[in-house]
């Protein structure tokens, strides 16, 4: 029991619930964004699948990890533009289109990995990459090496909380996008182009979901392989509701959650009699548990789900 | 150009709408099996051959339609009444776990105990679905992400109970169940071949849905539920009566395919004894347009592309994920036919 007790004591643990919550930060960013402006992206799931191979592809063919976020993003954002035209301008069930998008993206990723990659007994590996200890930061007793001492996306993806967050609530276009999420005629009314700003936040968001996709390949593990994203993005969509539309809380969330994967994971180690498997279920337990405390106060965007055509009440 | 919803829709458009959306879906396709440096003609030819082409890969065929009639039946039957239940896979894997468990040790004659099995399988998949929908209408909990995240834990649960408590002794360290008495077996629908009677379960499965569906109160009460919950409810029909109903049904049905899977083809259970079926139910369902009798013939062409592929990919070496993209993509084609059939293009 005292051993339990121990590793939470353990900076590595620490360490490590901001190394898993990356990729969450990223995908609850990118469901946060969709939904804030009215759309369900369920295609979640497959489009990190996607920005995972596509930054590894990157990597492995010769770019450099950068050149392989970038592409990740921008592969997350093309795999969403069918659900944006499907959803929006057509109005069709954002739910079917969603899944659809996550089968399709998560087929064609495996898909194009073996086309192109000779894979032998164990997969390609790229040099990913490393810990980035922050100049003096670092050295800071306690947090120097658990909040300073990251992988460079992991620092990309806490900038990510505090833009979005500043873009949501203190711009105007952030105002926009909320009310599009919220009561889209009164975009129109105001001369801007509700569709538009959803394809747009759609679009954006999806981009984040890939570089989530991308960390795992390029940071986490250093090479691809089919089913690696593992219910990520569903957690991501449950995240969202826990977080009730908001960046801030999605952080904390993303951090909550990764904090209890880390911690069964290092449990598992000294926890003797319990199959493992009842550690790997926590998560998923825990995010269903989640939802039944906040769903009762969800503040759901008004019109998350509701296709708007222009002149239909 | 504006959309307009047509007053009627045409039995024709109906009926050729997954055709046109298989085509394009094809064709799509063709773009990629054409990058991995083969004739995409050719390559669907051999996909066909290794689906149609000898009495084996027809019997095959069949084998692998079976239980995709039945989670495309029980994604049906959920999507009519806009419940989302994405958890077939799991309802698949409890339905198999709870047949192989208690067909193990049922002292029961063949008949008698096969007849209980396939009600465990159909009580297994029911319960995991009641529980999504119960916190669906008593909390407000969105159903698609709860039955999604119960996928992962009904498999790690899987694996935990076939390493464990009902761990198969004689598979050699195989991680796999317990298998069913072999009296419990289905009887072969073809000698020599692995096709069983089972497709005969999913068959009439099939029949007794669109009984449901069309013949009785509570089938016009899921449409209706479906079509439009606030009229439905001010028309004094009970929606959380109406979705718990359709949970039972929906999750009996994923079960029963899992039950079926387990009596027919692997005997024990092991985690990889399904390349998706739950998953690749909500394509069957879509591409059928939610009606039972398309089911039928949409899970035949969901496996004939899962059958195919792997043939195609030993004669052309396109790696066989081109399955998995060909059924995706043919849900996305059929979701724009599906809007083509509902509603015309006005300049």
């Amino acid at each position: 029991m005292m051993e339990a007790v121990e590793i939470l004591f353990n900076e590595s643990l620490w360490s490590a619930v901001l190394r898993i919550a990356t990729p969450l930060i990223f995908g609850v960013l990118g469901a946060l964004l969709c939904e804030r402006a009215g759309v369900l992206n369920l295609g979640i799931e497959g489009i990190m699948t996607m920005g995972a191979m596509a930054g590894w592809l990157t990597v492995y063919l010769g770019g450099d990890l950068w050149m392989g976020l970038a592409i990740a993003a921008t592969a997350g954002g093309l795999m969403v533009l069918l659900h944006a035209g499907f959803t929006v301008p057509l109005g069709l069930s954002q739910h079917v289109s969603g899944l659809g998008i996550t089968l399709f993206a998560s087929a064609l990723a495996y898909y194009l990995y073996r086309l192109i990659v000779e894979v032998g007994e164990t997969p390609p590996t790229i040099e990913p990459f490393r810990a980035f200890p922050i100049p003096i930061l670092s050295d800071l007793p306690l947090i120097g090496p658990v909040l300073f001492t990251q992988t460079a996306p992991t620092y990309l993806a806490l900038i990510s909380v505090a833009v979005l967050a500043y873009v949501l609530t203190r711009t105007p276009l952030g105002l926009a996008i909320r009310m599009t999420g919220e009561n889209p005629h009164a975009v129109e009314a105001q001369g801007l182009n509700p569709n538009a700003l959803r394809v747009g936040a759609i679009v954006a968001g999806s981009a984040l979901m890939g570089l989530g996709g991308a960390f795992l390949t390029t940071a986490a593990f250093n090479s691809f392989f089919p089913e690696m994203v593992q219910g990520r993005g569903w957690i991501c969509i449950a995240l969202v509701v826990f977080a009730s539309w908001r960046p801030g809380k999605a952080l904390i969330g993303a951090l909550l959650f990764a904090f209890f994967d880390a911690y069964q994971l290092r449990l598992q180690t000294v926890v003797e009699g319990v199959p493992y498997q009842l550690f790997l279920m926590a998560p998923y337990v825990l995010s269903i548990v989640a939802l039944i405390l906040v769903a009762r106060r969800a503040e759901v965007p008004e019109a998350l789900m509701a296709p708007y055509r222009r002149g239909e009440r | 150009m504006r959309l307009e919803r047509r007053e009627t829709v045409p039995l024709a458009l109906v009926a050729t709408a997954p055709l046109a959306a298989i085509l394009c879906a094809l064709l799509l396709a063709a773009g990629l099996i054409g990058a991995a440096g083969v004739n995409p003609l050719a390559a669907y030819g051999e996909m066909l051959r290794g689906a149609f082409g000898s009495r084996l890969s027809l019997t095959e065929m069949f084998t692998r339609a079976t239980p995709l009639i039945l989670t495309g039946l029980a994604a049906a039957v959920a999507f009519r009444a806009r419940l989302w239940n994405i958890g077939g896979e799991g309802q698949f894997f409890m339905g198999a776990l709870v047949t192989a468990w208690i067909g193990h040790s049922l002292g029961l004659p063949g008949p008698i105990g096969m007849a209980v099995l396939l009600v465990c399988g159909m009580a297994a998949g029911a319960l995991l679905l009641a529980g999504p929908a119960y916190l669906r209408l008593h909390f407000g909990v969105d159903e698609v992400v709860t039955t999604l995240l119960l996928n992962f834990i009904v498999i790690l649960f899987v694996g935990l109970m076939i390493e464990g408590p009902l761990r198969d002794p004689l598979a050699f360290g195989w991680p796999q169940s317990v298998p069913v008495d072999s009296a419990y077996r289905f009887a072969d629908l073809v000698p020599r071949t692995r096709l069983h009677m089972g497709l005969l379960v999913a068959l009439a499965a099939a029949g007794i849905v669109w009984l449901i569906l069309t013949r009785t109160v509570f089938g016009v009460e899921t449409r209706a539920a479906g079509l439009n919950a606030k009229a439905a409810a001010f028309a004094g029909i009970s929606l959380p009566r109406t979705i718990m109903g359709v949970a039972l049904l929906s999750g009996a049905l994923a079960g029963l395919a899992g039950a079926v899977e387990v009596m027919g083809v692997t005997g024990g259970v092991t985690t990889t004894m399904s390349p998706g079926f739950g998953y690749a139910g909500i394509v069957v369902a879509m591409l059928a347009a939610l009606h039972p009798a398309g089911v039928v013939v949409a899970a035949v062409f969901v496996a004939t592309v899962f059958v195919g592929a792997d043939a195609m990919s030993r004669a052309t070496g396109v790696p066989s994920f081109i399955a998995d993209v060909i059924v995706a993509l043919s849900l996305l084609t059929m979701l724009v036919a599906l809007l083509f059939t509902t509603y015309r293009v006005r300049r």
